[in-house]
């Protein structure tokens, strides 16, 4: 099957993205959640089983205590309070835990071993999923449904002191905080003493019904010195202390109300060896979870080893122990201990409404939720307990009624055990397996790319893709084979649910073949490459020296910044990168105009040898072929031309000029929006503009703005649409003025402020317009074989009326960024490109590198929060999904697109190349997927780094996202050098 | 080409060299709270007052006789101005690239500048002392197969590795390290001065290896 290398390069693409869905999928699983979100107002607890009628209890049970002091020490492992260290320095923790009223637990906390997260799981009782990141990272606020919401319905006086991550979760929330940063890693007695501070006030007055301390210095001591530093003895005496404090005056308070109090201690996460945190080695998920309370027996002094508990079960209990409803995404169980000295009935009751919530749960996530052991077992309790009830209201105590009893408790016990069990499999892990297939197909497509790179490059720009071939069917069916044995195998084995088990047989099947068919695909380049190595040994090889500084710098560039997506920091400030790319760009260029200029004669032999060459190949592949590549194209032989012909055209100062000049506008739009994480809060021109004060000022520019557009993009275009341009241009100043972010200059009365939908969609209407114009062009250059120049007018008029779209999404502010960028393409096209005459390969992966540097350029991140969701409001009067959908993401790319489409024209405007725009989507998609293939390797191995939520899973739905982009673009490459080659 | 004028090469390059670490140990003995990260612009000053006097001396005691030939008074009044012109200019075109760059443009002038003066310094007074003031000579080193001399040679070696030296400095600037070294200009500045140093003691011996292959136009 023969392919052109635009084709090719698109088909891989589109696998790719769906390689990459398969792994955001898997690394994203779906969450457990309750279907009844929060907002629906209160439910009423249900009643109590009786057999054969209704009870009257219908109310929550009552609360277990009066006052909940929640004590918890970041990164407190178990061993610091239970083993030796314990004994050591915490004396009076470790009085309690032997012998005092108190209940011990070692609590699991689930990876990733992250503050934020671990606050979740202990307040909400549910585990992150692929939903939360997405709304939690727009927003921090907690939206799930959890204890301290709970506790703020029912009236609960709430305080809180220490890390301000609760701040964030729980806004509004507490009656009386105080928050410390957990930024200055290396202090850890500053972040302690703002809590203690406010203690022995807070304790003496007892207006409080929760009290909050979060304690972050154990925390930082870790992260400084490690576990075994003896710092951590005094962190832990100093904990013990205010331990002591907390527990005499709950005990003085309670001699007064004669209500118990409960003080629970408890960890976030553990520490490791190293004193780090975020990954799932048992010193990082085991944690101390001790509950305190005149309530509880004192024990005999036994000193046996905590029970085993999981850290989302503090939900419940703290719910059950506060008497408010049991969070709906609950997964926990209650800790049985805390209410086992409580009735007979009251224990029953509370244990129902806890197996009544999980297997509620399970009814909602899982289909066959009646086939689970978990669900039968609560059913078989609930009628149990129907005719405990019926026989406790008919005769009083006996011991039958004692011994049914309890039989019912272990029963209950016993479901609750199976149900938070296969409830929390369903999110606790990674789903491996999706992952390693996902990651599987993009590397065999990044690997086929790099494979059929230099044939591309240097030779012709079509490709045998020999899929058909009967040695390799047959390997394939082996292959195919093989595969669908592994999935039978990993899907009936594997408890945990895999997204890819759980796709239709037929649609994993299809996974099946395209990884095969991949795999032989690969298998075949492979074969043709060792063929045709050892067919250019035998040919005497051209040294072959012809990279010139700006090809050095375009591949090491591309090569740095895939591998600096591997720090954090670099990936939270990705932009700086690209700015440095590009300035450095121009630099390189700027010296290629000089010396061309100044130095032509002298280098002139190697500048045309270069261009001849016409590949920028990672192999620095051999020049056998350059006569083969220069036959069918015999209007580039007279290449070895400097500037001197080009002085016809444009002045040389210009030329020379026009790289400083898009240092210029670089350096201004960098000035316009500040984004990243440590240059967000700096001021910007954005903010000032965007001020009410400079009302005035942004009108103007926004003027200014939309004429230097009209002005730089209507040269191209047909009178007609040039028409339509300039009436779109203006519906887009209307629009803003409508909506009341910039002024009319002459209707200054007028302060109705509408949503501009009539003047929006009059926008549409000239954008749609347009690119009809610009379609029917194309298409008309493909039916009728016309001359060249409707064609390349055709894609002008696509180009401009992308233009125009742009203008009406973007935000005022931003205009100038899409203006600008206008201006550098036509500087580029005008004074570099075409005088010096840089190939297709350069063009596309300079084109590539712009319109990344303007992705940051106009605001954007790679953060979720910077994302324009107002884009998909534009003209619209109520929410709809698709248009919503498509006008977010052109919204947010458009930088990318607007280039992209600048490169398509340029390409085809010049008449001489024919098959450069095939290879220049080659060329674009192998940019495209490098970063996205690596990225995915990447977070697959920093999967339990400590900013894995915050940093890299953005990033990673960024790096999807900009595939799928790149493959509608390579798309729409390969749709138009379709009607070129047409055409021929 | 011989070996002689190899080894002089090595022996001027290690003069600059030890011009550099002077600048470092030497104001520590006069100054008291003297290091390079507290007191980095002070530093700068004097790293680039002793590169500059290095090259200066270099450029009197070694090729005196070379330039001294033909030229009257006014003649090398009007060249060691006109060189003066150059590095002020060569100071003010660093400083507005950096500016390009993203350096802010009103705070930390002081520091910008100085870094563009300590680059310049490390670049365009070695330039300036071999070639003298002319732009000609310059784009010719500076092109492709150009260098007529060892010297020369040395000379495109060391700048090339100063600029890169402070192009990789600006690396570390965004990672969170928190280290006193990643504030702007002071990473650049000791990224200029490593990629100076290595290309100071690198090019002799580049030179040496590559003496076989290495044939100039003029001998
Ligand atoms: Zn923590
Ligand atoms: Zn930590």
């Amino acid at each position: 099957m023969r392919l052109t290398s635009g084709a090719f390069a698109t088909c891989c693409v589109v696998i790719e993205v769906i390689g990459v869905a398969i792994f955001i999928r898997g690394f994203f699983p779906a969450p457990v959640r309750s279907s009844a979100r929060p907002e629906h107002g209160v439910e009423t607890p249900a009643p109590e089983p009786l057999a054969g009628a209704s009870s009257n209890w219908t109310m929550l049970p009552s609360p277990l205590f009066n006052k909940v002091v929640i004590v918890l020490i970041d990164a407190l492992r178990d061993d610091f309070v239970f083993g030796s260290k314990g004994v050591k320095y915490m004396p009076y923790t470790t009085y309690l835990v032997e012998k005092g009223a108190s209940h011990c637990f070692v609590a699991e906390a689930k990876p990733p071993t992250v503050t934020m997260p671990r606050i979740k799981a202990l307040m909400t009782g549910s585990l992150p999923g692929f939903v939360d990141v997405i709304r939690n990272l727009n927003s921090p606020v907690l939206l799930e449904d959890n204890v301290i919401r709970q506790a703020k319905a029912a009236g609960k006086r709430m305080i809180f002191y220490g890390d301000e991550t609760w701040l964030k979760l729980f806004p509004k929330h507490f009656v009386e905080y105080d928050g410390t940063t957990s930024f200055f890693v290396s202090d850890y007695i500053e972040v302690d003493n703002n809590v203690t501070r406010h203690l022995d006030k807070v304790l003496k007055r007892g207006d409080w019904d929760v009290l909050i301390l979060h304690y972050l210095g154990l925390d930082h001591i870790g992260h400084i010195s490690g576990p075994n530093s003896p710092l951590i003895g005094h962190k832990l005496s100093e904990m013990d202390n205010i331990l002591m404090k907390i527990h005499t005056s709950l005990l003085s308070k309670e001699r007064e109300t004669l209500s118990p109090s409960l003080l629970v201690v408890c960890g976030d996460h553990g520490m490791s060896e190293t004193g780090s945190h975020g990954a799932s080695s048992t010193e990082e998920v085991s944690t101390p979870l001790i509950l305190i309370s005149s309530a509880f027996e004192r024990k005999p002094g036994d000193i046996r080893h905590p029970k085993h508990v999981q850290q989302t079960d503090l939900a419940a209990t703290l719910a059950i122990g506060l008497g408010l409803p049991i969070p709906k995404d609950s997964v926990g169980s209650l800790l049985f201990p805390v209410i086992e000295g409580k009735s007979m009935r009251e224990q029953l009751r509370i244990l129902h409404l806890n197996t009544l919530q999980l297997s509620k749960l399970l009814q909602e996530n899982v289909l066959s939720y009646e086939k689970d052991p978990g669900f039968e077992q609560f059913k078989m309790a609930e009628r149990l307990h129907g005719n405990w009830v019926k026989l406790h209201l008919e005769e009083n105590h006996s011991d039958i009624l004692l011994g049914l009893g309890t039989k019912v408790l272990r029963q209950y016990l016993g479901a609750l055990k199976t149900l938070s069990l296969s409830l929390s499999t369903q999110v606790a892990h990674y789903d491996i397996y999706s992952m390693a297939v996902g990651t599987v197909m993009v590397l065999e497509v990044l690997t086929l790319f790099l494979l059929s790179t230099p044939h591309v490059l240097c030779r012709k720009a079509e490709l045998d893709v020999p899929l058909l071939s009967p040695v390799f069917s047959l390997l394939f069916y082996l292959i195919f084979l093989v595969l669908s044995a592994i999935h039978v195998l990993v899907c009936t084995s594997s408890e945990s649910s895999c997204y890819l088990c759980s796709l239709p047989w037929l649609a994993a099947g299809g996974v099946m073949v395209l990884v095969s068919a991949l795999l032989c695909a690969i298998l075949s380049a492979l074969i043709r490459m060792v063929i045709d190595g050892t067919l250019l040994k035998k040919r005497a090889s051209h040294p072959s020296s012809g990279w010139s500084e700006v090809d050095l710098l375009l591949l090491l560039g591309t090569v740095g910044h895939v591998l600096s997506l591997g720090a954090s920091s670099f990936v939270e400030e990705e932009h700086q990168t690209w700015y440095f790319l590009v300035n450095t760009l121009c630099l390189a260029l700027s010296q290629e105009t000089c010396r061309s200029y100044f130095v032509g004669d002298d280098c002139e032999p190697q500048h045309c040898f270069h261009m001849e060459k016409g590949c920028v190949d990672i192999r620095g592949c051999n020049l056998q072929d350059s006569t083969n590549y220069n036959t069918p194209e015999p209007g580039r032989t007279g290449k070895g031309v400097s500037l001197s012909e080009a002085q016809g055209s444009c002045k040389w100062w210009t030329v020379l000029a026009s790289p400083w000049l898009v240092l210029i506008c670089c350096r201004l739009l960098r000035s316009l929006n500040q984004t990243g994480v440590q240059g967000a809060h700096r001021p910007d021109l954005s903010h000032w503009l965007t001020s009410s004060d400079h009302k005035v000022q942004l009108s103007g520019l926004a003027a200014l703005s939309l004429i230097m557009i009209f002005i730089l993009v209507q040269k191209g275009c047909s009178p007609v649409s040039k028409a339509a341009l300039a009436m779109g241009l203006l519906g887009v100043f209307c629009y803003r003025a409508a909506t009341g972010i910039v002024l009319f200059p002459w209707q200054l009365d007028s302060k109705v402020i509408s949503k501009g939908i009539i003047e929006a969609r009059f926008v549409y209407v000239f954008v749609l317009g347009i690119l009809f114009t610009g379609i029917k062009d194309l298409l008309k250059a493909q039916v009728i074989a016309t001359d060249f120049k409707t064609k390349t007018i055709g894609l002008w008029e696509i180009h401009s009326g992308l233009v125009l779209l742009a203008a009406l999404i973007l935000r005022p502010h931003n205009l100038p960024v899409l203006a600008f960028s206008l201006l550098i393409q036509t500087i580029m096209t005008k004074f570099i490109w075409k005088p010096l005459r840089h190939d297709a390969t350069e063009i596309t992966v300079m084109h590539y590198w712009f319109g990344q540097a303007f992705f940051y350029f106009q605001g954007n991140s790679n953060n979720i929060a910077t994302i324009d969701i107002s884009a998909g409001f534009v003209g619209l009067d109520t929410y709809m999904e698709v248009p919503a959908t498509l006008l977010t993401v052109f919204g947010t790319y458009v930088g990318p697109v607007l280039w992209a489409s600048h490169l398509v024209h340029f390409l085809s405007s010049e008449a001489s190349n024919g098959s450069a725009l095939s290879r220049a989507c080659f060329c674009y998609a192998l940019i495209g997927s490098v970063p996205v293939a690596t990225y995915i390797v990447l977070v697959t191995s920093l999967r339990y780094h400590l900013f894995i939520w915050s940093v890299f899973s953005p990033k990673l739905l960024y790096e999807g996202m900009h595939l799928l982009v790149t493959a509608a673009l390579c798309a729409v490459f390969t749709a138009t050098d379709h009607t070129r080659h047409t055409r021929t | 080409m011989k070996d002689t004028d190899i080894k002089r090469l090595l022996y001027s390059n290690l003069l600059c060299v030890f011009s550099v670490f002077l600048s470092v140990f030497v104001p520590s003995l006069f100054l008291d709270d003297f290091s390079i990260l507290e007191t980095h612009l002070a530093w700068l000053c004097m790293c680039s007052a002793s590169v500059t006097g290095v090259n200066l001396l270099l450029h009197l005691v070694v090729k005196a006789n070379v330039s001294s030939r033909r030229s009257s008074l006014s003649h090398k009044v009007t060249r060691v101005l006109k060189c003066c012109i150059y590095f002020l200019l060569s100071c003010f075109f660093l400083h507005i690239i950096f500016v390009l760059y993203g350096a802010p443009l009103i705070e930390l002038v002081l520091e910008t500048f100085l870094f563009a003066v300590i680059l310049s310094a490390f670049t365009t007074v070695p330039c300036l002392c071999l070639l003298g003031p002319n732009l000609k000579a310059w784009l010719r080193v500076f092109s492709r197969n150009g260098v007529t001399s060892i010297w020369e040679n040395s000379l495109q070696i060391t700048t090339i590795s100063s600029f890169i030296g402070a192009w990789l400095g600006a690396f570390p600037i965004p990672l969170d390290w928190e280290r006193p070294w990643q504030v702007w200009p002071i990473s650049c500045t000791l990224g200029a001065t490593f990629g100076y140093v290595a290309g100071l003691v690198s090019s002799p011996l580049w030179i040496y290896w590559n003496r076989k292959q290495l044939t100039y136009k003029s001998n």
